[in-house]
């Protein structure tokens, strides 16, 4: 009953020491812009996006470039499309949403089935984070060190931006610039999360932990460190469990990730249920 | 010098302020504000009254360059309204409704977000930013709560918050979108002596209020707006019973608790 060959035995393999390490850099960062996600109200922007990246992905890849590229050119060109029909139309905004991404997703699919690669639908679709090639790593390496650079440095104008964007503009802030830089920051994320999870599941990745976190603080600092603390746990007790019960590694995570969440629901101190309940 | 001959009243300093003239607003095609013009001055409180839908919160945006004009022009300061939203001139208190109270920032943060359009980039407070951003906490008796999450606030001191950001931007325009809405007596009072004192300090108020005993009680001047400004200018000459049933379209008076102005007798002529 020794719990140290639990832990250590999975280490000794090469791809599991990089899926941990990816995995959880993904999770951090995914879990910092998730923070803005929650706040700004943009859930269903991000499941959007995160499906709409797919066939830049497979273009990408086919042409032998970054799939970041591809992903940053479809997620942002999604976003404006779905502006320009929600300012043309009449229809509302959740089925312009409804209706872009999956148009896209499914133009993704009907890609990645007659364009000769090497990608696997399934890798796009549930990920593949234990089969990560090292010019993928080097790639999730890039954009997590953009997207990082991008929330720390306008840390404090995506806030207001998020909090009060009409207060930012009134100041003769570029509201217009933050709102498509956070789009592209996450369609950066996206395609960075799906490597770990999957297309399917990336949204969870981009939402829970700032969920989480939002229930136990009213500081937002504390806020970016308990997303980003609790993605990362999510990540490793998520591949440690895969690992040992042979499951898909995303969907491990992701229930981690929604177990903790169960947990802050229920006893967050001041807006958990139970707190609520006693009041 | 001056479009309209100074008139030294009390409150009166001869100061333009705010400079609108013929302005224009179409949204889809659909008018939403027609040749508008008005003045206010340095040193006055100015009501914006008019139905839902009248045009107040164009007008409030287009002092804020939300909204492109067809026509007309706006002057704030004596300076365009772009480089005068780029000198911090205009700040905007918003209605209760439209904030997220459950956001995690302090009072204190929120104040401080009123300072950022004057910070360097990485928005990294200054000595002064602290300081502005204490002087206007204490001013609104909120400096002891500056911890709190905003939503922790009562309704009185949510409103308090957000009049010491427009404090804390130093502005010299203050645009107050109904903000006598859903508060008690007590922090009625308070905001208006506030607002007073804001005054006296040489700033301008623009108001939007649906109560028209605010427009007697304390304000210098009124717009009555109704798709254009059907009539501007000091309180006690514009805020006749028969403007105000034309604002509201000449609707039954008894049911907008109408008080007819305190009328100070001062022959004008």
């Amino acid at each position: 009953m020794d719990a140290l060959p639990w832990l250590t035995e999975p280490l000794q393999h090469a791809f599991m020491q990089r899926a941990l390490l990816v995995s959880m850099l993904v999770a951090s960062v995914c879990g910092l812009l998730s923070c803005y996600m929650t706040l700004k109200g943009w859930a269903l922007m991000g499941d959007a996006v995160s499906h709409a990246v797919m066939p830049g992905v497979v273009i990408a890849y086919a042409l032998n470039l970054p799939f970041a590229l591809g992903a940053f050119v479809f997620g942002v060109g999604s976003v404006a499309v779905i502006g320009y029909i929600k300012q043309m139309t009449r229809i509302k905004e959740d089925t312009v949403i409804g209706l872009v991404f999956t148009g896209f997703f499914a133009f993704g699919l009907i890609l990645v089935s007659k364009v000769r690669s090497s990608i696997d639908l399934t890798h796009i679709l549930f990920g593949n984070v234990l089969g990560i090639s090292p010019a993928d790593i080097q790639q999730t390496l890039w954009i997590c060190a953009l997207v990082l650079a991008v929330l720390l440095l306008l840390r404090r104008d995506l806030i207001l931006f998020c909090f009060d964007p009409t207060h930012a503009r009134s100041m003769g802030i570029h509201t217009g610039v933050l709102h498509y830089l956070l789009l592209a920051v996450l369609s950066l994320a996206a395609v960075a999360g799906l490597q770990t999870v999957g297309i399917i599941l990336v949204v969870a990745m981009l939402v829970t932990p700032g969920a989480t976190a939002h229930l136990l603080t009213d500081r937002f600092d504390r806020m970016t460190w308990i997303a980003v603390g609790s993605a990362m746990l999510s990540s490793v007790i998520g591949i440690y469990w895969s690992y040992w019960m042979d499951a898909s590694t995303g969907g491990c995570i992701v229930v981690v990730q929604t177990l903790l969440f169960l947990i802050s629901f229920l006893f967050a101190p001041r807006h958990g249920l139970v707190a609520q309940l006693r009041q | 010098m001056q479009h309209r001959p100074p008139r030294p009243t009390q409150h009166r300093p001869a100061q333009e302020r705010i400079v609108v003239d013929n302005l224009c607003f179409a949204y889809n095609g659909v008018v939403a504000l027609h040749d508008v013009s008005l003045r206010a001055y340095a040193g006055s409180i100015c009501a914006l009254v008019g139905m839902n839908g009248a045009g107040k919160s164009t007008l409030f945006k287009a002092l804020m360059g939300f909204v492109r004009p067809s026509r007309g022009t706006i002057a704030i300061n004596g300076v365009p309204l772009r480089e005068a939203l780029r000198q911090q001139a205009v700040a905007y208190v918003p209605q209760t409704e439209s904030v997220d109270w459950n956001f995690p920032v302090s009072v204190a943060n929120v104040v401080m977000m009123g300072r950022y359009g004057t910070m360097n980039l990485l928005r990294i407070p200054r000595r002064r930013d602290h300081q502005a951003v204490r002087e206007s906490l204490e001013r609104v008796d909120l400096w002891p709560l500056r911890q709190r999450q905003i939503g922790q606030l009562s309704g009185g001191q949510r409103k308090r918050a957000f009049v010491a950001r427009a404090l804390a931007q130093e502005a010299s325009v203050m645009l107050l979108d109904e903000p006598f809405a859903g508060v008690d007596i007590r922090t009625e009072k308070l905001l208006i002596q506030l607002f007073q004192q804001f005054r006296q300090e040489g700033r301008t108020l623009l108001i939007s209020t649906h109560d028209l005993g605010h427009v007697t009680g304390f304000c210098d001047d009124v717009v009555l707006i109704n798709k254009t400004v059907l009539a501007y200018g000091e309180t006690s000459e514009v805020f006749t019973q028969e403007n105000v049933a034309r604002t509201f379209g000449g609707g039954s008076l008894d049911s907008l608790s109408f008080t007819p102005p305190d009328l100070p007798g001062e022959g004008d002529l």
